[in-house]
């Protein structure tokens, strides 16, 4: 039973790592190639899910769903980036954090307006409710499984995009040197809100795709910004694979830890007191590993020292 | 204007407010007063980081938190007579208040040694995010630990006393948190012209030859921060104080913000910067929040106005042609 659970649990930590690599992975292009610290990154994820409840209630397909919270993320993404974001890559942190800040305030209170203070509710469709029965006899959720999948294709397709395509030696060499690309006569302010824009997108898809798990509700996207971050801060700045590995370690720490380390201060503590300390101490665990890797390595795993 | 004059002036503003208040008998506006001396001083903290440090700490919330949970907890258990530890020695709650902001002090600048001493290891937006981070961790870690309300929070009934104060009486109450701004002011206008301010702006400045002369800019951001964290852990302690509630929304990220923008409102680097921050704050929250219940869009578009257009905040404007102190 205990490896079959444990089994079931890796399968959770997984799907909860490639979402988080997914909110991640944009958070790092955009500072990697702008050197901006986007907080309002968790409210594209929120304007993702939001688009996509809206959408499915309106028409009832999934798949329209989706492809609407890619759109309204990357249009939102492009927006913010025209009107806002783009006067703060020559400022310092301090700017962006607070315009960002404010940016959350207004994507917030704006949502709360249009839609009210009450949870959306996004269905799993029926083609992918139920479990599935994997190798070995163990019961998943065949949605959770798709999400897992869903999640690595597109970790692929971006290393892909960023590795092998023209788009994406570009956005290395704005990365390495901005003025020079511009000098080479690639139009900089137009890659950026791609960049931007791509980010956004792949955000609102992460913000659909657990929407269908969770509740869709204003205030979703900053737990797991700061998730992000720790993402972040672990896997290295700038480092899209340092992203991928640190969101499936945060994911599957995360994971564990609720799942087992209760059970584990059992073994030498009485009962009720494993529970609370366990699950407190579970609920702290990702951040204890972000402290130790600041303690071994300040510039993350995969970050340039 | 001089920012000397403005500074006498906001906290005149604020004393007169607080007086008026009282002779109208008024007491709600004396607890907005009080508010305004409160999250100023939250603010007063994070300015020597944000200010004088150079430091963006995003987890401020952290601190103020460990403040109001440390004045909820000996209050807790002063109030149901249950004594906090007793092996190997008895610890009992108290009511008092300077027992309460000492060890909301004591134990907020315990708090900011850790979380500085890891921090500090990174720089620029590395900084930003982990201080969010550890600031977070201590959110999750209010509401998965029962003993103290978890996601509930905890209610004291009878507002903490100070010797020879009621502290029930409003105006007694706001002239407390007054006084305690005002004496926390003061210490940090001596530490910005003192050897350790100096240097501290020196760190933020240049840290290469702040190094050179045998200073550790390291050791300085940390000696700030902690001071900074002790400052904002009072603060932390008397809103709780003032609420007799402390909930994990205090060490919510949107604190952090909230912090965050006092000092920015009111202009960074100034030292009652944070004062008119959180005057504007709360009135904008009474006025604005009167108008429509969904006043934090305005407040987030003043927010974006003061970043892209008006840098400096309130106090810059005022005293555009005196430069903060740096």
């Amino acid at each position: 039973m205990s490896s079959l659970l444990l089994f079931e649990q890796v399968l959770n930590g997984l799907q909860l790592g490639v979402m988080l690599f997914l909110m991640a992975a944009g958070l790092t292009l955009i500072f990697g190639v702008m050197g901006l610290i986007n907080l309002a990154h968790g409210s594209l994820y929120m304007v993702g899910a939001f688009a996509a409840a809206a959408v499915a209630g309106a028409t009832g397909s999934f798949l329209l769903a989706l492809a609407a919270s890619l759109a309204a993320a990357a249009a939102a993404g492009a927006v913010i980036e025209v009107g806002v974001i783009r006067r703060l890559y020559d400022r310092d942190h301090l700017d962006q954090v607070l315009a960002t800040f404010a940016l959350i305030l207004i994507f917030s209170e704006g949502t709360r307006w249009i839609f009210g203070s009450f949870p959306l509710f996004l269905d799993v469709p029926d083609y992918l409710s139920g479990p599935v029965t994997l190798p070995g006899g163990i019961q998943y959720p065949l949605y959770r499984l798709v999400i897992i999948l869903a999640g690595l294709v597109i970790a692929a397709g971006l290393f892909l995009l960023i590795g092998r395509t023209r788009i994406g030696i570009q956005i290395r060499a704005g990365e390495a040197d901005r003025e020079m690309i511009a000098a080479l006569g690639i139009d900089i302010t137009r890659l950026y809100t791609l960049v931007f824009a791509l980010g956004a997108a792949l955000a609102g898809l992460a913000g659909a795709l657990v929407g269908a798990i969770q509740s869709v509700q204003v205030g979703m996207g900053e737990p797991v910004l700061i998730l992000a971050f720790v993402v972040i801060v672990i896997g290295g700045i700038g480092s899209v694979k340092g992203a991928f590995i640190g969101a499936l370690l945060v994911g599957l720490t995360d994971t564990l830890g609720r799942s087992f380390l209760p059970g584990l201060f059992g073994l030498f503590m009485e009962p009720s007191a494993a529970t609370t300390v366990g699950s407190a101490l579970a609920s702290m665990a990702i951040y204890i590993l972000m402290a130790g890797v600041l303690l071994f390595r300040p510039k993350g795993l995969f970050g340039v020292a | 204007m001089r920012e000397r004059h403005i500074n006498a002036i906001l906290l005149a503003g604020l004393l007169a407010t607080a007086l008026a208040a009282w002779g109208l008998d008024q007491p709600f506006t004396i607890t907005l007063a009080t508010k305004v001396a409160i999250l100023a001083l939250a603010g007063v903290g994070l300015n020597i980081t944000l200010g004088l440090g150079g430091m963006i700490s995003l987890g401020h919330a952290a601190f103020f938190g460990i403040g109001g949970y440390a004045m909820g907890i000996l209050a807790s258990h002063a109030q149901n007579y249950t004594p906090l530890m007793e092996a190997p020695l008895l610890i009992e709650g108290t009511k008092s208040m300077p027992v309460i902001w000492l060890v909301a002090i004591v134990s907020s600048a315990l708090a900011a040694l850790v979380i500085g001493a890891l921090s500090l290891r990174t720089t620029g937006a590395y900084f930003i995010m982990v201080t969010l981070a550890f600031g977070q961790m201590l959110y999750y870690f209010a509401i998965s630990w029962p003993a103290y309300g978890g996601e509930d929070g905890l209610s004291i009934y009878v507002r903490n006393g100070f010797p020879g104060l009621n502290t029930l009486d409003p105006i007694q109450f706001f002239g407390l948190c007054f006084v305690l701004l005002c004496l926390v002011l003061l210490f940090v206008a001596r530490l910005g012209r003192a050897p350790f301010g100096l240097a501290l702006m020196a760190a933020r400045q240049v840290p290469a030859r702040v190094e050179a002369v045998g200073l550790s800019p390291y050791r300085l951001q940390l000696v700030a921060f902690v001071l900074s964290g002790a400052i904002t852990g009072l603060a932390g302690a008397l809103f709780a104080d003032l609420n007799r509630f402390v909930s994990p929304a205090m060490f919510s990220w949107q604190t952090s913000g909230e912090i965050m923008v006092f000092v920015i409102l009111g202009g960074v680097a100034r030292l009652c910067g944070p004062v008119a921050g959180a005057a504007l704050f709360i009135l904008l929250e009474h006025w604005l929040g009167a108008l429509s219940e969904f006043w934090h869009i305005y407040l987030g578009a003043l927010l974006l106005i003061v970043v892209l257009f008006a840098r400096g905040g309130l106090i810059g404007q005022i005293a555009k042609a005196e430069a903060a102190h740096d």
